[in-house]
């Protein structure tokens, strides 16, 4: 299963503040584990809310808003996505995050829809036993 | 293992939510640290039935301790230190233990020089190196050697590099757990008796033995991919087994460019599960699949690992062919994007390595859809007195299809009536039925 690991904002990350070189490395550090592992899909991260923008809609209409957005703690500093077996899992590679003692922040985990979620419809059904080529014809691929 | 304690036993201790929570991080840590725990002491003990006793002795003191003292801030340390400690007692007891054979043959048989304590590496021997990557792959290598049946090593690597437990392993095979149970301790048996060194292999021994554990790898993930409905959801997630054991060895072992070639086709494959069955289940072929549902990310990490094997120098592996011929698919929007003159040449290629008629019937398909259906045809026929394809149901479907391409409809429909009574598949047999029907119709 994967999971959505998303890190909030603080006053640091949404003043557009970069980080250290020491706070670079040691991030650099934990990605590393995390592909060495197996588990790194993908991760970013992202510039302040100054540089993005919201769109609303309402009532069939769309009203754009230009950033930044004044409700810190609620704003997305960065992503990783990564493949677990659980959410304890999730939740132990959570917890190596670098973050400094000085440092208060938030991080989300979150269950990634996959195709078994939408019940029995969407697991797979061809088995062909008796072929251990597992000889796959294209005009008869999966 | 189970470290999952009853979370709605009823009466229990007031601390029981927070042991319970104790154990289940114990378990994820477990799952992330023990191939490393295993492998850095398998160095020390140099055997690796031993060496997971160790460690599991490890994770026993840790279900005992940090429930009260708390989780330590770097757990993997933690076990693996408690696993070291363990480990010299026990080679300092097993040394202890020689020392007063030697002696006791000494005075036995006088003039007979005492026996040398060889092959147990002393304490020292912890510190000696660090190197967890080489463990790791060491273990790797162990758990896939080819002194152990397939079947062995699929389960012991399992087991030992992904951590999961003897009955997370039968539910995913399908397999009973003391079957499973007793597989393992007979393939640590077995690498015992062999004496089975524990190290990475290097060079032409590196290149020889690669082979076993990419098989091993592709096994595990065709054994998810081919899952049926209805099944346990360990068998779906052998699949993301399968491509996390793939990563580990590309990152431990980059300059090989089979495995970025296998973690490249495991990758795209991986792409189109959400697309490859219906709503009730039935399977949907490639050229039918709504490729808005393929994962574009699985493509664009598949993408990029072939494109690492290709500056290897590996275009022409068996897994980086594979790769690139499920590239093509991959990388066209729509199905008559398909560069199949490319598909064909690949075949072609992937043919002229492994003589295979299943590769051959793979590329006189492409052929037909590069060619037309009299070019597919001619090589088709090539094979029907194919040994390896006797039986084989894709054969006569492949047969019939073209065939009814080219308007040869009475042929066509004897193809698709033999090929659905090979096939031991009800849906299948259904499809090739109703192909044979409408065959007879036109």
């Amino acid at each position: 299963m994967r999971f959505m690991i998303i890190l909030k904002s603080d006053e640091r990350t949404e003043a557009g503040q970069l980080p250290t070189e020491q706070e670079l490395t040691e991030m650099g550090n934990y990605n590393e584990e995390l592909v060495k592992a197996g588990v790194m899909l993908a991760g970013e991260g992202l510039q302040p809310s100054s540089k993005g923008a919201r769109v609303r809609f309402s009532g069939g209409n769309t009203t754009v808003t230009d950033g930044p957005f004044s409700e810190t703690k609620e704003l997305i500093a960065g992503f990783w996505l990564i493949q677990a077996k659980s959410k304890d899992e999730a939740v132990e590679w959570v917890k190596r995050v670098p973050i400094g003692a000085d440092q208060e922040t938030e991080i989300e985990i979150r269950q990634v829809f996959e195709a078994e979620d939408f019940g029995d419809a969407y697991t797979p059904e061809v088995r062909e036993q008796e072929d251990r080529l597992r000889a796959q014809v294209e005009a008869n691929q999966q | 293992m189970d470290a999952t304690a009853s979370k709605d036993e009823l009466g229990g201790p007031p601390t029981q939510p927070a042991i319970s929570a104790t154990h289940r991080a114990i378990e994820a840590v477990w799952r992330i640290e023990s191939a490393r725990v295993i492998a850095g002491l398998t160095r020390l003990v140099r055997d690796v039935g031993t060496a997971e006793e160790l460690a599991q002795d490890a994770l026993v003191a840790a279900l005992e301790q940090w429930p009260v003292a708390g989780v330590p801030r770097n757990p993997g340390a933690w076990l693996m230190a408690v696993g070291k400690r363990r480990a010299i007692d026990l080679i300092r007891r097993k040394e202890r233990l020689e020392r007063k054979q030697a002696q006791l043959g000494h005075e036995l048989a006088p003039g007979t020089a005492p026996k040398a304590t060889g092959g147990v590496p002393g304490p020292q021997a912890a510190t000696a190196t660090d190197d967890i990557g080489d463990d790791l792959l060491g273990l790797i290598f162990t758990a896939c050697h080819p002194v152990l049946s397939t079947e062995a090593r699929l389960a012991l690597t399992l087991r030992l590099i992904g951590g999961l437990t003897t009955d997370e392993i039968a539910r995913a095979f399908l397999a009973s757990e003391p079957a499973i149970a007793q597989r393992i301790v007979r393939a640590k048996r077995t690498l015992a008796g062999a004496h089975v060194p524990f190290d990475v292999p290097r060079d032409d021994e590196l290149a020889r033995r690669l082979p076993s554990v990419l098989e091993v790898i592709y096994l595990i993930f065709n054994e998810g991919y081919s899952a049926t409905a209805g099944d346990d959801w360990m068998r779906p997630e052998l699949c993301g087994e399968a491509l996390r054991l793939g990563r580990i060895v590309a990152e431990l072992l980059p300059a090989e460019p089979e495995v970025q070639g296998l973690v490249a086709l495991m990758e795209i494959q991986a792409s189109r599960i959400r697309a490859r069955t219906g709503p009730s289940g039935e399977p949907i072929l490639l050229l039918d699949q709504n490729r808005g549902r393929w994962d574009q990310m699985l493509i664009r990490r598949g993408l990029t690992a072939l494109a690492r094997a290709e500056r290897l120098g590996g275009a022409n592996g068996s897994y980086a062919l594979q790769a690139a011929i499920a590239a093509c698919h991959a990388r066209a929007g729509a199905p008559e994007d398909t560069d199949w003159a490319r598909i064909a040449s690949l075949y072609g290629t992937l043919a002229q390595r492994s003589a295979s008629p299943v590769v051959e019937l793979n590329r006189a398909v492409a052929v037909s859809m590069a060619d037309g259906p009299e070019a597919g045809l001619a090589l088709v026929d090539q094979l029907t007195d194919a040994p390896a394809l006797r039986g084989y149901h894709l054969l006569p479907s492949v047969r019939g299809d073209l065939l009814s391409k080219l308007g040869r409809p009475d042929e066509a429909r004897t193809e698709f009536e033999r090929a659905a009574a090979m096939t031991r598949n009800e849906r299948e047999r259904a499809l090739l039925m109703e192909r044979a029907n409408a065959a007879g119709q036109t």
